[in-house]
Parts: structure tokens; sequence; C-alpha cells
């Protein structure tokens, strides 16, 4: 009996789309010959290349040992979405906002992420970011960044 | 030629201690050494989140700064590892099977003493054979046409693929995951709009810093959320316990003169991962000691070798960085960048075109690397304290400086952006075993593997034998067989996989 390593079957399978996407698309540029190669001649070999890596490891999950030790997947909603909506919040709020107010949201929402932080660490830990940025990043380095939303960028 | 590296090391010295630049090297290794301590975070994050701030400085300070922050870093790394058993250093995960225990039974400060001794004496090693070998490397490197290039960057390439953790398949999924990225952008040769699925933003290609700090910074927070346990740290350091007794400097000698060989010979072969190197180093003591079941309960010859192999390739992995412009791992994969941000190209023109450049970069290694000594011994009661640092309180500030480092790149908050979707797809790779420090590696040597393969191509008007035809190439070309021949037959005897392993 052999066990199938999920693992590696998605992964293979990720590698294997991504390789047909890649070289497909490749194929639109202009391939030329070895002689003179177009821009479309390095990324299609590339893709094939991948697919065929993709394929391998896809065969290799058939034949993963029995009784592999398996980490546990656990998802961490929380932390993810805080993390990423933190990270984004930046981007918009630094165009629409000001440096100030994208910072200062960026670390609480970031910090809302860990469980054991309660609104009113990640409030701290914000403004002491946010006091930081001023001092270093706007003052000193003078990012090029409006710092309020009032104030002229 | 001997003489000429002694008198060029001569002035670089002149160049490091003038104080812009000594100041720049101090700020470099001590930032490095504060972010290497603290758990989760790399010398490829300290490293990429400093990297705007060199936008504003000029090359030689920037330089620097930014190797002081590669090697301030590893002695931080090694602290961790020791004291508090946290492998949070991929390179130093293997100091913590006997360091940790050697802090269990009272001597940590031995374990820390040695650990600074071997970096010291490694490093130093290392420079010597950076100072000797780059100008013969250089010598040689001076007849490679497009061919040699496309050859040498090929086996790099497989190298860093094969000889990385895990998976071989996946490791080179990896790397040609990377190039693809690489591609990305205006092509340089038609000005074709390669995979820019419609965005001009992406008309220059995706951003290094971006792709670094995507992978290896938010990617790790996107892991480690809510998986790190507050640690506290109950050892109170002093001075006088990191001197090694005279039993404990005898047995370490010779583990540290064999993890330094072990390590300059790795850093020679580009491609080679600074944790495997480690491994081996570790797995060699083992192999030699007359007694292997003292490892993992606090032998000594466990942390002095693999510590002695991190830093002597530290600096041996600068020679083909500098001398042939060719990466050998991802950190040296973004001092390149830095470098070509300078607009500095790296490669043989390098030493004679910019001479104090390097040079003072030598000198400033040593520099440093006392420093760091300097640094290590009175800091190290406040290093231990930042271990206990919660990472909670971490996490958000780093991807606030994550956030700002990015947009400062480019003054432009689209690569904001490209941080947050590398840093789904890092994570996602991660949770299915990739090994994504190839894609670093992959991302800044593709467009040079293309243009090169291109042009060797066009100079044989379309014969593919012009890689086996010139000599040097089908020497790398052979290497590179070797290499996979080798890899097959490992895997297919199943050993493969216990050599790379840690042994437990």
């Amino acid at each position: 009996m052999r066990s199938v390593e999920l693992k590696d079957l998605l992964g293979g399978l990720l590698m294997l789309v991504l390789g047909i996407g890649m070289a497909t698309q490749a194929s639109h540029y202009e391939i030329g010959s070895l002689r003179r190669m177009g821009p479309g001649f390095f990324p299609l070999a590339l893709g094939v290349i991948l697919a065929g890596t993709g394929g391998l490891i896809l065969l290799s999950a058939f034949r993963a040992p029995l009784a592999a030790a398996r980490a546990q997947f656990r998802p961490e909603w929380r932390g993810w979405i805080c993390i990423l909506v933190g990270l984004a919040a930046f981007a918009l709020l630094g165009r629409h906002a000001g440096l100030l107010p994208a910072t200062f949201a960026t670390v609480f929402i970031a910090a809302l992420g860990d469980r054991q932080n309660s609104i009113l660490v990640a409030s701290i830990t914000a403004a002491a970011m946010t006091l930081i940025c001023l001092i270093v990043f706007w003052w000193q380095l003078k990012v090029p960044l409006p710092l309020l939303p009032w104030s002229e960028g | 030629m001997i003489w000429q590296a002694l008198s060029d090391l001569w002035s670089g010295f002149h160049v490091a201690v003038q104080p812009a630049n000594l100041f720049w090297s101090f700020f470099g290794v001590l930032i490095g050494n504060l972010i290497g301590v603290l758990p989760g975070m790399g010398a490829l994050s300290a490293i990429s989140m400093l990297l705007p701030l060199t936008y504003t400085l000029h090359p030689i300070p920037a330089i620097l700064m930014l190797a002081g922050i590669f090697y301030g870093s590893q002695y931080g790394g090694a602290i961790g590892a020791i004291l508090l058993n946290l492998p949070c250093h991929p390179p130093h995960a293997v100091t913590c099977l006997d360091g940790y225990p050697m802090t269990l039974q009272g001597r940590a400060g031995a374990a820390l003493g040695i650990t600074m001794m071997s970096s010291f004496f490694a490093a130093s090693v290392g420079i010597i054979v950076m100072i000797f070998a780059s100008p013969l490397l250089v010598a040689v490197a001076f007849r490679f046409g497009p061919p040699e290039l496309f050859s040498i960057m090929l086996l790099g390439l497989l190298a860093g693929a094969t000889m990385s953790r895990g998976s071989p398949l996946k490791g080179v999924a990896m790397t040609l995951i990377g190039m693809l990225i690489g591609v990305a952008g205006t092509d340089a040769i038609n000005g074709t709009q390669r995979f820019t699925l419609g965005i001009t933003n992406l008309d220059d290609g995706v951003e290094l810093v971006a792709l670094a700090l995507g992978m290896f910074g938010v990617a790790e927070f996107l892991r480690n959320v809510n998986r790190i346990e507050a640690v506290t740290v109950p050892i109170k350091m002093r001075l006088r316990d990191m001197r090694p007794s005279r039993a404990e400097m005898r047995q370490a000698f010779l583990p540290m003169l064999r993890g330094t060989a072990v390590g300059t010979l790795f850093g020679a072969m580009p491609g080679t991962g600074p944790t495997i190197t480690t491994f081996i180093a570790y797995a060699l003591e083992r192999r030699l000691a007359k007694h292997p079941e003292r490892f993992g309960h606090g032998a000594i010859e466990g942390v002095a070798a693999p510590e002695a192999a991190s830093h002597s390739k530290t600096q041996v992995d600068f020679i083909p960085t500098m001398s042939l412009g060719i990466p050998g791992d991802p950190v040296m994969a973004l001092i390149l960048g830095a470098l070509l941000i300078q607009n500095i190209q790296p490669g043989p023109q390098l030493i004679t075109e910019h001479a104090d450049l390097f040079w003072s970069l030598v000198a400033s290694f040593w520099i440093g690397n006392v420093l760091l000594i300097l640094l290590n011994v009175p800091l190290i009661g406040i290093w231990v304290k930042l271990l206990a640092v919660p990472y909670r309180l971490l996490f958000p500030s780093a991807l606030f400086f994550i956030a700002i480092g990015v947009f400062c790149t480019k003054n432009d908050l689209f690569v904001v952006w490209e941080v947050l979707v590398f840093g789904i797809v890092g994570a996602i790779l991660v949770a299915l075993d990739f090994p994504i420090a190839p894609i670093l590696l992959g991302f800044v040597l593709g467009p040079m593997v293309e243009d090169n393969f291109r042009r060797a191509l066009l100079l044989s008007r379309g014969d593919l034998a012009v890689f086996v035809q010139h000599p040097i190439s089908a020497g790398f070309i052979a290497a590179s067989t070797l290499l996979i021949g080798a890899r097959i037959y490992l895997s297919l005897r199943g050993a493969g996989q216990r050599l790379v392993r840690p042994p437990p």
C-alpha cells in the first residue's frame, strides 16, 4: 500500500499548470529561431521545462513512503487576513489619506492579527511606529508622500 | 601579483577607515546584529528592509553597510540558537543541536565565546582567500564570453536548486519560477512587453526588493503569526563566563579548522546555500568524532564547526559575486542588486574599474568583524533581553518597515501590492514544502542567463555545440551534468535525503 503525498500532488499540479500557462502566454510573443531568438523563445522553453518538472513532482507524489510524518495544517484566518489587510491599507491610505494614517493603520490592523494583542496594545504599538515614521522617514529621509489628508503632497 | 593585492588592500584600508565609510560599516554591523538576534528575522529581511536607505548613499558606504548587515546578522543568529533553541535562522538551526544543551548545562557563555572565536577565525580565513583568489579568478574571467557565462550560471542555478534542503525537483521548479518572474517586463533586445498582464507599472519588470520582502518577509509573518510562543530568558550573562576553558578550546580547535575548510569550499561553489554548508560541517564532525554519542548533548565541536563554516562561507561567497557578477546565494543576489542600483556592474572589470570599492569592502570585512567582537562582548546582555521582545509586537512594526522600505525603492505605492502578492505566493509555496530561496537566485540570474544564451547562439549562428566547443564552457557543462547525474544516482539509492537532512 502506498500513500499519496498530498502536498506533492498539489504542488506538482500547480507547477504543471503554471508551466503550461506561462508557455502558452510566451508562445504569443515572437519565437524566432535558435540563430535569432525572439522574445518568446526563452520564456517558452522555461515554461515547458517547468511543466515537465511539475509532472515529475506529481508522479513522485504517488511514490511517497508510507507513514511519513505529516505536519497538521491549521488555517490561521485571523492572522492572515489582518496582515494582508494591513499591508493593503498602506497602499490605499498612502495614496488617499497620507503617510501618518497609513502607518498607523498598517501597524494597528496587523497587530490585531495576533490573538494576544488587545486593542490598547495595538494602538500603542501603532502610535509608537507612527512617531518613528514621522521622525525617521518624513523628517530625516523626506519620503515623498503627503503627511496627512489635508497637507499638500 | 601578491604584492599588488597587498598594496591594493592597504589602500582599501585607507578608504574603509574614512569616517563616513567607517560609520556606515559600523551602522550596518550593529543593525545586522540587532535584527539577527530578533526571532523570525534574518539577513535577507534585514538587507531588503535597509536597501532603500542606500539609494541616497555613495556606492562605497552603501555596499559596506549591506555587507556589514549580512555578517552582523550571522553573529546575531547564533545567539538565539544557543540561548533559546530558536532555529529561526536556518543556517544556525544546526547550532541549536549542541548549543542549547550547553546552555542547559550552564555553559552558555563558553558556547557563545567559542562561536565568536570560530566566527572571527573563519571570517579571517575567508577574507584571506578572497584577497588572493579574486584577482586570480578575474584573470580567468576576462576571457569569459557569452558561452562561458551561460554555462557557469547554469551550473550555479543547478547547484542552487539541487543543493538546497528538500526535494531537488522542487528546487528546480522554484528556480524556473524565479527565472520566469525575471522575464516579466520589457524585453531588452526588441522591446516586447512580456508577462506584464497589461499593467504599465510592470514595464520595468518586477522589483527585486518587493520579491524579496514578499517571499522572505510577509510570507514568514503569515506562517508564524500566532504560532511563535513567547519566550522567557532565564539566563544572566556575564563577561567572565564568555571565556571557554582551555580544555574546551583544545577540543574545539580542529573542528573549527575543518568547519572553516568546509565553508571555504562551499562558498567557492556557486549556488550552495548556507544552511546545507552548516549541516555538512556538523555531519562531518559527528562522523569524525571518537564518541559520536556526545553530539546532541552539548558537544562543543557541534557549535564550533558549523559556526566556522557559516562565516567562512559568507566571506568566500563574495568572490563569485564581485568578480564574476554571479551571486552564490539569495543574500548575494540582493547585494548584487544593490550594486546594479548604484550603476556598478559586478564582473571581472569591477576590481580594476572600482578598485577602491572592492578593496575597501575587503578591508571593511576585517574592521567589521573586529567591531562585531567588540560589540558582542559587552552588549550580549542587551541582545539577550532583545530576544524576549514578543513577536506579536515585532511583526506589525516590521510590516510597516517593509511597506515604507519597498515604497522608497521606486517612490511608487504599486510595489506595495507586489509585496502583497509575493507574500501570498510565498506562503502557499512554503506550505507545499517548496524551498523559496532558489526563486531569488533564479530571478536575479534569469535575465543574465537569457541574455548570454541569446548572444552565444547569435555568435555561433544557432549552433548549440558552441557550449561544449569552448573548453572552459565545456568544463562547466560537464560539472552540471555530473551534478545532475549524482543527484539522480543518490535519490535512486535513497541516500540523497540522508545526506542533506539534519542529523537527529
